[in-house]
């Protein structure tokens, strides 16, 4: 069998992981706290942040346009370019007190318009297709020996996600549907594990995570609105990474941001998604209490949509979109974007939002900056053939 | 622990009660045997719906959706159509592992099935996927390899699943006319499938090819399609939901893949192709290992792997004489239970323990979700992995506890906890298990405690 290992020793690049932990630990803050949210369906970039004053937008947007900051229904001011989609009131007393960064023309390698696909590409961290069968968050791992019993990180789901998935040891919570076994039986089994380190490890390990989740577990059973399951899930997130010796690292997912019909302006469908968005994200800081201090939440989505309404009211795939960057660690208060501009010939392949740039360099400049880890790991091993896909290097407070 | 429970456990998907004597006979046999295939396939198998049948309808209904989209009636009845389809597959899939005298085969069938994965997260796979199995899989697992790869690479579910319906040839009389118009956006070479071919399904990530052998393989295989027309009305001849190789899309010329040419032959040149990477020593060591890996151990011993592989090579691909290499090999009877089931492993062995066919897919499929394994969803094209390590997650191995508990209090008032052990995991059910199963509160605790147990989630 080919392992990881041996794929990296092909590379050339296991005596640079080897020589990691020590490298690493010197610089990274062993309380950085980092959430990764996706998005899935693909996220209206230009719903989230609307440039209202790019002068095509009220044009190209349509019935899609909403009103500028200042009016009714308007939205909430980011610059004198941006505005954030109203229902995002959270997130703008983030940007408000200098702690959220919206990067704005952004996108994956990925340049065709298959989710599948596309959440492939941004979760594998390859620049194509079929290389990496692993996350990119996985493989950052390996400095922190995530280590069975000890993980760093924690995905906020039943399946791990790709992002997630790989060598590396991770844990996982999910609310369940099933009824809790009794205590009793648990004990006996408590017993019965004693002898087995694996089983008992993983035991002692999963209900720990019970009990950190306590009362999630309760409500997190009802099937409830998604908004409210999202609002929920985003609690259990912040009491994970609150816990004493418990992970750093999670993942969240949301999915529901594929509006090919009836999409809404500051109203509507969309609207109605960016709020439970809103409400989770303030979950999440109100949850992390001292904590949020240290703590950088990436919000990314696996690609755009188009810039011109389509004729169901809505909009379809497209490529350029906007992605954020929140937190008591970010140098925020800023859009951070290379403007394409919306005329008809800006647009990529004529129809979307044309990516000025690319997601990998946020992600590994908050690898970077925020958790340590050095650019020769991140550029071969983190995200492949990535040398020329520099990271920027300003979102984290110094 | 005597060779009749490795047989059953570690080849097979566990013994139902009274199974065990009758293999003790001769464990090595029983499972010898087995590579003959079953003599009937069962019949929930056999009365399901071919895939290209299935195909078209879906295929038709799509098509309204896109003609109707505003009417709310028409995209319902595409998805509860599919979703119907894959319940109906899933099921019958799982009844035929419960049920099988020859969970052997059955374990193979679903080895393949996930070596050459689909996942139904993709549309229309959720409807196919299963009939995928049964139609390219099941009826070549025990032949030649190049036989079991050449049905797989050429079902329409693997098709559709890695993109290969529309690749077009560069020089293709439909490439060279669409390159005239620059309408690149719908006719251009799609790498998908003949990468994962090399990577997954042969040669393995290290086997020696290069970008250069996937981009010309791609074009080898470029009129790889489904018959009938498609979504959007295109290709209207061959056989609709079927294999059909598109002369006008295939890339003309010969071609040179890992130094060898191969002369343009139409699809005859792609299949030239797969012989032989089907007996290329990177697919046979490959492979070999996985199959060890699945079946023996985690980290299954070089030396087995090496066998198998000199096997592999000498027979030409033979799977039976590879699996007959792992069967007589010592390193796969070793007593200890090396590998940690999978969901999958771990419900189907639950049910053949219960003597129970399953007949709630729901609550099947609901299970395995939770679990983390739901069923033909593995999510990439790499298939599920297979090792603890992906496996062991500690919520992973709490839903199995909650959902033991869950399905003991269905079946305790049936089923004795002790009497269940010793039928299904004979001199092999640990002292202490066996002590603290039968000194549990009630027969759902004891039962629960079972199913929890080490020894029943090893094997």
């Amino acid at each position: 069998m080919t392992t990881r290992r041996e794929l990296l020793k092909s590379l050339g690049v296991v005596t640079l992981i080897g020589g990691l932990p020590q490298l690493s630990l010197a610089k990274a803050r062993d309380d950085a706290r980092f959430v990764l949210l996706v998005l899935r369906g693909a996220v209206d970039g230009l719903a989230l942040a609307a440039p209202y004053g790019d002068s095509h937008y009220e044009k190209v947007r349509g019935e899609l346009a909403m009103p500028a900051p200042g009016s009714s229904d308007g939205l909430l001011q980011l610059d004198g370019l941006f505005g954030l989609h109203p229902s995002l009131q959270t997130l703008h007393q983030s940007y408000v007190a200098n702690e959220a960064i919206i990067a704005h023309a952004i996108a994956s390698p990925y340049r065709e318009r298959s989710h599948f696909d596309g959440q492939d590409i941004l979760e594998s961290g390859a620049p194509n297709n079929g290389v990496a069968r692993d996350g990119w968050l996985n493989r950052a791992l390996a400095p922190f020996g995530s280590q069975l019993g000890s993980e760093v990180a924690i995905a906020l789901a039943q399946n791990t996600p790709l992002v997630l998935r790989g060598d590396n040891s991770v844990t996982s919570w999910a609310p369940s549907r099933l009824p809790d076994a009794d205590a009793t039986t648990l004990e006996r089994l408590q017993r019965l594990y004693a002898g087995d380190e694996f089983f008992a490890t993983r035991l002692e390990q999963a209900l720990r995570s019970q009990e950190i989740a306590g009362g999630m577990a309760a409500s997190g059973r009802n099937t409830g609105n998604a908004a409210r399951q999202f609002a929920e899930l985003m609690e259990s997130a912040a009491r994970f990474l609150s816990t004493p010796n418990g992970p750093t690292i999670a993942v969240v997912e949301l999915g529901g941001w594929d509006t090919h019909a009836n999409q809404g302006a500051s109203n509507g469908q969309l609207a109605n998604r960016f709020a439970a968005l809103d409400n989770g994200l303030g979950r999440l800081r109100e949850g992390l209490g001292d904590h949020w201090s240290k703590t950088v939440v990436a919000v990314v989505t696996e690609f755009g949509r188009t810039v011109h309404v389509n004729g169901t009211r809505g909009t379809d795939h497209g490529t350029g979109t906007a992605a954020v960057v929140l937190g008591g660690a970010v140098d925020g208060g800023r859009v951070v974007a290379d403007w394409p501009g919306l005329g008809d010939s800006d647009l990529y392949a004529g129809r979307d939002l044309r990516p000025t740039r690319d997601l990998r360099s946020l992600f590994k400049g908050l690898l970077a900056d925020h958790l340590g880890l050095p650019q020769g790991f991140l550029d071969e091993v983190v995200f492949p053939d990535s040398a020329k896909v520099a990271p920027m290097r300003d979102l984290i407070r110094s | 622990m005597n060779k009749a429970v490795i047989a059953a456990n570690r080849f097979g998907y566990g013994a139902r009660p009274g199974e065990l004597p009758a293999i003790a006979r001769h464990p090595e046999a029983w499972l010898l045997d087995q590579l003959q295939g079953p003599s009937r396939v069962h019949s929930a198998i056999s009365e399901l719906s071919t895939s290209a049948d299935v195909l078209v309808a879906v295929q038709e209904l799509r098509r309204q959706q896109r003609r109707d989209s505003k009417d709310g009636d028409v995209v319902k009845n595409y998805g509860r159509t599919v979703r119907q389809h894959y319940i109906e597959q899933v099921n019958a899939r799982y009844i035929a592992a419960a049920d099988s005298e020859q969970s052997f085969y059955e374990r193979l069938v679903h080895f393949w099935s996930n070596h050459f994965a689909v996942s139904a997260d993709k549309q229309p796979l959720p409807a196919i996927a299963g009939l995928y199995e049964n139609e390219a899989i099941r009826p070549n697992v025990s032949g030649k390899f190049v036989d079991l790869l050449i049905a797989a690479e050429q079902h329409p579910a693997m098709i559709l699943y890695l993109d290969n319906q529309r690749s077009t040839g560069p020089g293709s009389a439909l490439g060279v006319r669409a390159n005239r118009r620059r309408s690149e956006q719908e006719f251009g070479l799609n790498e998908n499938l003949a990468r994962e071919i090399l990577e997954l399904h042969t040669l393995g990530v290290n086997g020696g090819y290069t970008q250069n052998d996937v981009t010309t393989f791609a074009k080898v295989i470029t009129g790889w399609s489904i018959g009938g027309a498609t979504e959007r009305g295109r290709f209207a001849d061959g056989v609709p939901g079927q294999f059909e190789f598109r002369e006008a899309i295939h890339e003309p010329g010969s071609h040179t893949i890992l130094g060898k040419r191969y002369p343009d032959d139409g699809l005859g040149q792609g299949e030239a192709v797969l012989r032989d990477l089907a007996v290329h020593p990177a697919t046979a060591h490959f492979i070999s290992g996985k199959l060890a890996q699945h079946f023996v151990a985690d980290e299954p011993p070089d030396q087995l792997v090496s066998q198998m592989a000199d096997t592999w090579l000498r027979s030409g691909g033979d799977l039976s004489a590879v699996y007959t290499t792992l069967i007589q090999s010592k390193n796969a009877w070793q007593a200890v239970r090396s590998k940690y089931k999978t969901p999958h492993d771990f419900l189907i062995s639950t049910l053949r323990a219960f003597q129970h066919s399953p007949d709630n897919p729901r609550f099947l499929i609901g299970a395995l979700d939770m679990m983390g394994q739901t069923p033909y969803r593995p999510g990439s094209p790499a298939g599920w992995p297979d090792s603890a390590a992906q496996w062991g997650g500690a919520d992973a191995l709490y839903k199995r506890i909650e959902w033991s508990d869950s399905v003991s209090r269905l079946v305790a008032s049936r089923v004795n906890p002790v009497d269940l052990g010793d039928a299904v995991l004979g001199e092999s059910f640990a002292a202490d298990t066996r002590n603290a199963v039968s000194r549990a509160e009630s027969l759902t605790q004891g039962l629960t405690l079972f199913l929890a147990s080490p020894d029943f989630q090893r094997r």
